[in-house]
């Protein structure tokens, strides 16, 4: 084949430049289509199957060396570590099991109480155990990849959490794995609630690995260092009540209208691996058709909303 | 040692289609390990590199259209946008192409300063995407764009031993 090359004077097709043109024009076109519709999901998703098996493979081949020598240090553990594990245990068992008394207490006089207000009961989350196959290899993003997709009936825009908080959210299904996008993913917005006041607001995270930003709070917000922020269930994607981020600083400068609040994520976001991904999507009442405004108006407010 | 890598150029094998895929296709499975935190901005891209090599030394074989094609490959597997990396090799296959008489007119030392820049031009389309769609830029990104011209003479000096035929010319 090599040889065949010295006869092909002049017919080498179009030159370097024309192709390089050719292919950057093709890439830009993809680039926008993929950004800003959703055709090619489904091309995305045939090519994924193969590459997202030997990817899984390769990655099984370099962890399972760490694998088998973590069950080796485990055989090795001695009994006084697991003697001392189980006090601690049952010391912690009894406590949860006083707490969990005062639980179903609680619960009998909320459900009276919701069935006297006439509050729809809030329904049952389903959930399903998942565990993280490996991270994004991008440096510009926070993902991870779940090892449940749509076989599992995972549906884009699920809530992913640990035992102790909001993790993410699932961006993308795949037939065998799931891609969570983390809180703390840049720009990642979770509608909340302030613990203590009931205050509303939106925390974006910060593209940071351990803080979340409380944006466009005006500086008068009834809002301290240590207050918790749950989840409102406002926008009908996060179940409510689910705790997100905790108030680690604040920032009043009279100088901006807007306090700069930083938290930290309550669950620990980058350390756990075993996960829950929850399907909150329950139904919500259908939006009252938007009133008809007459066209000035809303010419207007357009263009002040584009300021 | 320099001289004998850029002296029996004439004496290679040809390079056979497959040998290129499998490079290829081993330079991706590097790429897709669990790289992670500091690692990640460290990481040469093996991809890359392989591309360039190819691109330099049989640029009638491995063009603009083959780099574009690994490079949607990439694109699936990192998740980024169609294209994203796509447009980044096939800037970098471009320069290669262009460029391969004057790289390879250099000793195989000299060569990562020659290679850099064109590293350097694909990692910046790649960023500039990013930033285009996403509005930020990570500089410890660029970090790779070092190590991966660093890596440059072990991998083309390696590529280039396989090459080599196995019987001893003088042997006869």
């Amino acid at each position: 084949m090599d040889s065949t090359q010295s006869f092909r004077f002049f017919n080498r097709g179009p030159s370097a430049a024309a192709r390089l043109i050719f292919f950057v024009l093709l890439s830009l076109l993809l680039l926008f289509i993929d950004a800003r519709y959703k055709h090619l999901e489904s091309i995305r998703n045939v090519l994924a199957l193969p590459i997202q098996a030997t990817q899984r493979l390769v990655t099984n081949l370099i962890t399972q060396p760490g694998l088998l020598w973590d069950q080796f240090n485990d055989y090795l553990d001695t009994q006084g570590n697991l003697a001392r594990e189980n006090i601690q245990l049952r010391q912690q068992h009894t406590v949860y099991a006083t707490q969990l008394l005062q639980l179903q207490v609680l619960q009998a006089e909320n459900a009276h109480l919701r069935n006297l207000f006439e509050v729809s009961q809030q329904a049952d989350f389903p959930m399903q155990m998942a565990e993280i196959v490996y991270h994004e290899r991008d440096i510009f993003k926070r993902k991870v990849y779940v090892d449940k997709g749509s076989q599992k009936n995972v549906v884009a825009g699920q809530v992913v959490m640990d035992e102790t908080g909001v993790i993410g959210q699932v961006t993308r299904v795949y037939p065998w794995l799931s891609e969570v996008t983390l809180i703390t993913d840049k720009d990642h917005a979770v509608p909340i609630q302030v613990l203590r006041t009931g205050l509303r607001a939106v925390v974006f995270g910060s593209g940071n690995i351990s803080n979340l930003a409380l944006r466009y709070m005006p500086i008068s917000a009834d809002i301290q260092v240590g207050d918790e922020l749950v989840t409102s269930g406002i926008d009908g994607t996060y179940p409510p009540g689910l705790p997100v981020a905790k108030v680690i600083q604040i920032e009043r400068d009279p100088a901006y209208p807007f306090a700069r609040i930083l938290c930290s994520p309550l669950a620990g976001v980058d350390q756990q691996r075993q996960l829950m991904i929850i399907s909150g999507l329950h139904k919500l009442p259908e939006l009252p058709p938007a009133e008809t405004i007459p066209a000035e108006i809303k010419g207007k407010k357009s263009r002040r909303s584009k300021q | 040692m320099s001289d004998q890598f850029s002296k029996d150029q004439e004496f290679l094998l040809p390079a056979t289609g497959t040998f290129i895929v499998l490079s290829i296709a081993a330079a991706l499975l590097l790429n897709w390990l669990p790289w992670q935190g500091l690692w990640l901005a460290l990481r040469p891209d093996f991809v890359a590199l392989v591309l360039l090599y190819w691109c330099t030394h049989k640029p009638h074989r491995i063009g603009i259209g083959i780099a574009f094609i690994v490079g949607i490959f990439a694109d699936v597997a990192d998740s980024s946008l169609f294209g994203q990396h796509a447009l980044s090799y096939s800037v970098l296959a471009f320069g290669g192409i262009m460029l391969h008489r004057r790289i390879q007119m250099f000793d195989v030392r000299e060569q990562p300063l020659q290679v850099f820049p064109l590293l350097l031009a694909s990692y910046t389309t790649f960023a500039a995407v990013h930033w285009v769609t996403g509005g930020k830029i990570s500089w410890e990104y660029f970090l790779g764009c070092l190590t991966s011209a660093l890596l440059w003479l072990p991998m083309s000096m390696m590529l280039q031993s396989m090459r080599r035929t196995r019987i001893d010319p003088d042997e006869l």
